[in-house]
């Protein structure tokens, strides 16, 4: 294999002058870092929010919670990124449009905000099936005690399918870590697009992309057994998951 | 024909079978009963290799289920088994089930299967139902076609594993027909079962479990007329109520 | 707000954009859809081996490909490929192969991670007492497999799948980080000639939109047709 490994590239200085390779690697897995968390504020915000409307009494909101779902899942990420970069600005008023353009870190917000709708939609789906997985008396038992739908959702139906809903939730904050890769199109100096630098600049493609996938690898396992602390945490006595277990003998 | 020395079986820590023993002979039907969790479905399961033990010997016509060189495909080829939940394949026609076995594994011809599988199901009762899909029966008539699946195969004996417990009560009777009929052609059954009045009919012996072990094992008048150990006592006892 | 946009662009580059991008994309995804589901199940068999070396070169096989960003995967086969593609025809420098082949691989390799996983629940649901069924007639492991246990397992998970489908669909836009013209690279490619970023860039968000709604709607109805009645 003709290729030249030279796994010390990583200690040599990059051609910003500054920063060791490895350096700007790790650059790069903070603004990966910062945009999940950022985008998954959102998702969270707006997916709740959605998925809860969706299971409301009322047609017509949930019709709207419907196509607001079908909207973000059927266009690629890729399409709705470049949407909220390029086609934005151009459709509303000039100053604004001005203003966005010029924005320092465009990239970084845009990306957030693609990415936290993108997913939002996502977790609409994972809170309404946690809702709709409870059993109907638990909703009907908490109106009979004069709460208003509202308090129902805060204090009984919530707190359960969050529960519910741990292991998809951690798939997709994972998914979030994963897509914000994605931004790299559209100018963010994320984990991948610092290797895809690398690469381009110091040739030694396979070192350059290993450490990423290393990193990758390293913030899914710490991720995996975060959440899984978390659940231990949250969980109920007597509950695995959702229903509640059965006897047996 | 089929014999068991001193079979012995753990789930990891627990034991489920402890040193059990008993035979059934050539055209023999011996019934195993006994409360929940007496591990006599385990037992039977042992008979065709379809639970693994790890103490003692099985031998099915001379041959040892245990031995690691035993062909179990091919042995258990050789005996039917009608299980609990019928089992039949969902995807496949009534007709498919009967003939799938007969064609892969002993190398029949289509036509052959067929013919046999056609015959099988009139023996049963459910001729016109051969292009029917299970899911399309009741599961008596479900039973029976696994009842006439495992006969497809030539089988030189039956292990039944409680085949009416999951039946609705007016269908038990068509399925205990079946078996009554079978078992007066001469085959050689080991069926395990709560349904007492069947026993009394047609078995020659029955063998008694309670929390692993073999607590009796004696001829069915013997059994029922007088039981030697209390606790058979104490389980006829709460069986026969109704 | 729409006056001076030009939409005819659409108009003008429409063969363009179906003939050259969209038959790339459909290819990719119906190629790598079918290899995909191949290996995939080929992984859910490893998986679920009692053997433990091939079910643990499996799974971790599956978790690697499930940790890293796809964007990632197209940059690695692509640099990758050609090198493999020396290693096992013995040529003296790395084999050059088409934007279609690195795309195809990655794609296939990649996606298959994900239809393991969903062949493996499929495989898993199907109750055990059908495997003790087959056994109990004399089956051998491959015949219950290949007789009883996938065609349940496939019909089952036939919906599943496509949904997969449809996500691999989407996913294929990806490629745009190699400069291939795939339907969102030639949409690219016209917009940043003609200057024309709006228009192409909502026609494309239509035209992905209008294909994996549908897609998705004829999925649920099949769905609802096929169930296996137990």
């Amino acid at each position: 294999m003709n290729y030249n490994w030279n796994w010390g590239i990583f200690f040599q200085i990059s051609p910003d002058g500054v920063h060791t390779y490895l350096q700007t690697l790790l650059l790069g897995t903070g603004w990966t870092l910062a945009t999940a968390i950022a985008a998954w504020c959102i998702a969270l915000a707006m997916g709740s929010l959605v998925g809860v409307v969706r299971t409301t009494p009322f047609p017509w909101l949930v019709r709207l919670g419907d196509a607001y779902v079908e909207l973000f899942r059927n266009i690629p990420l890729l399409v709705q990124m470049f949407l909220w970069y390029f086609v934005l600005p151009e459709l509303v008023p000039v100053e604004i449009g001005d203003w966005l353009k010029q924005l320092p870190d465009a990239s970084f917000y845009t990306a957030v905000v693609a990415l936290g709708f993108y997913t939002s939609a996502r977790v609409a789906e994972q809170v309404r099936a946690g809702i709709l997985s409870l059993a109907r008396g638990q909703g009907l038992a908490a109106l009979a005690l004069g709460l208003t739908l509202p308090q129902a959702y805060v204090y009984v139906l919530l707190p359960m399918a969050y529960r519910i809903i741990l292991p998809p939730l951690t798939s997709e904050f994972l998914n979030i870590i994963k897509n914000s890769a994605v931004a790299l199109t559209i100018g963010l100096m994320e984990l991948t697009a610092r290797a895809r630098a690398m690469q381009e600049f110091s040739f030694q493609v396979f070192e350059a992309f290993t450490a990423a996938t290393v990193i990758y690898i390293v913030i899914n396992i710490a991720v995996t057994f975060g959440m899984r602390f978390i659940e231990r945490r949250a969980a109920v006595p007597g509950f695995i998951g959702s229903a509640p277990q059965a006897v047996t003998h | 024909m089929i014999t068991i020395n001193e079979v012995s079986k753990w789930y990891g820590a627990t034991q489920v079978l402890n040193r059990c023993s008993t035979a059934v002979d050539k055209g023999e039907v011996v019934v195993v009963c006994g409360p929940s969790g007496s591990g006599k479905s385990t037992l039977i399961k042992c008979v065709n290799g379809l639970e693994p033990f790890q103490q003692g010997t099985i031998t099915v016509d001379g041959i040892s289920v245990g031995d690691r060189k035993t062909d179990l495909p091919k042995l258990r080829a050789r005996i039917g088994m009608v299980f609990q939940h019928f089992e039949l394949f969902p995807h496949l026609t009534v007709m498919r089930n009967l003939e799938l076995a007969q064609i892969k594994v002993l190398g029949r011809s289509k036509r052959e299967s067929a013919e046999r599988g056609m015959l099988l199901l009139g023996r049963v009762g459910l001729r016109e139902h051969a292009q029917k899909y299970p899911g399309e029966l009741s599961g008596g008539q479900q039973q029976r076609v696994a009842i006439a699946r495992a006969l497809a195969m030539d089988p030189i004996a039956m292990l039944f594993d409680e085949p009416t417990s999951a039946l609705d009560p007016e269908m038990i009777n068509e399925v205990l027909d079946v078996m009554v009929a079978l078992a007066k052609d001469g085959m050689t059954m080991m069926v395990v079962t709560h349904e007492m009045g069947f026993a009394r009919k047609v078995a020659r012996r029955i063998v008694f479990m309670d929390r692993g072990e073999i607590v009796e094992d004696a001829p069915a008048a013997e059994f029922f007329g007088k039981p030697r150990s209390e606790r058979a006592q104490v389980f006829l006892s709460k069986i026969l109520q109704h | 707000m729409f006056s001076n946009f030009d939409f005819d662009v659409i108009a003008r580059s429409l063969s363009y954009l179906f003939y050259d991008g969209m038959t790339f994309t459909l290819t990719l995804t119906v190629l790598a859809t079918i290899g995909g589901i191949v290996f995939g199940t080929l992984l859910a068999l490893m998986r679920l081996s009692a053997f433990a070396p091939i079910s643990l070169a499996a799974a971790g096989y599956v978790n690697l490909m499930r940790s890293v960003p796809l964007v990632l995967m197209i940059f690695w086969f692509y640099f990758l490929v050609p090198y493999i593609g020396q290693w096992i025809t013995g040529a003296p420098r790395p084999i050059e192969v088409g934007a279609f082949v690195s795309s195809l691989v990655t794609f296939t390799l990649f996606e298959a991670a994900y239809f393991c996983e969903i062949m493996r629940a499929g495989i898993q649901s199907i109750p055990r007492g059908q495997i003790a069924a087959a056994q109990a007639l004399g089956m051998t492991y491959p015949q219950t497999m290949g007789y009883i246990v996938l065609p349940q397992a496939f019909r089952n998970m036939v919906p599943v799948l496509l949904t997969q489908t449809i996500v691999l669909f989407q996913d294929t836009s990806l490629v745009y980080v190699l400069s291939i013209t795939d339907f969102l690279g030639a949409a690219s490619k016209v917009a940043q000639r003609d200057g024309r970023l709006v228009e192409m860039y909502l026609f494309a968000a239509l035209v992905y939109f209008v294909i994996s709604l549908a897609a998705s709607r004829g999925v649920r109805r099949l769905q609802a047709r096929t169930a296996i009645i137990r």
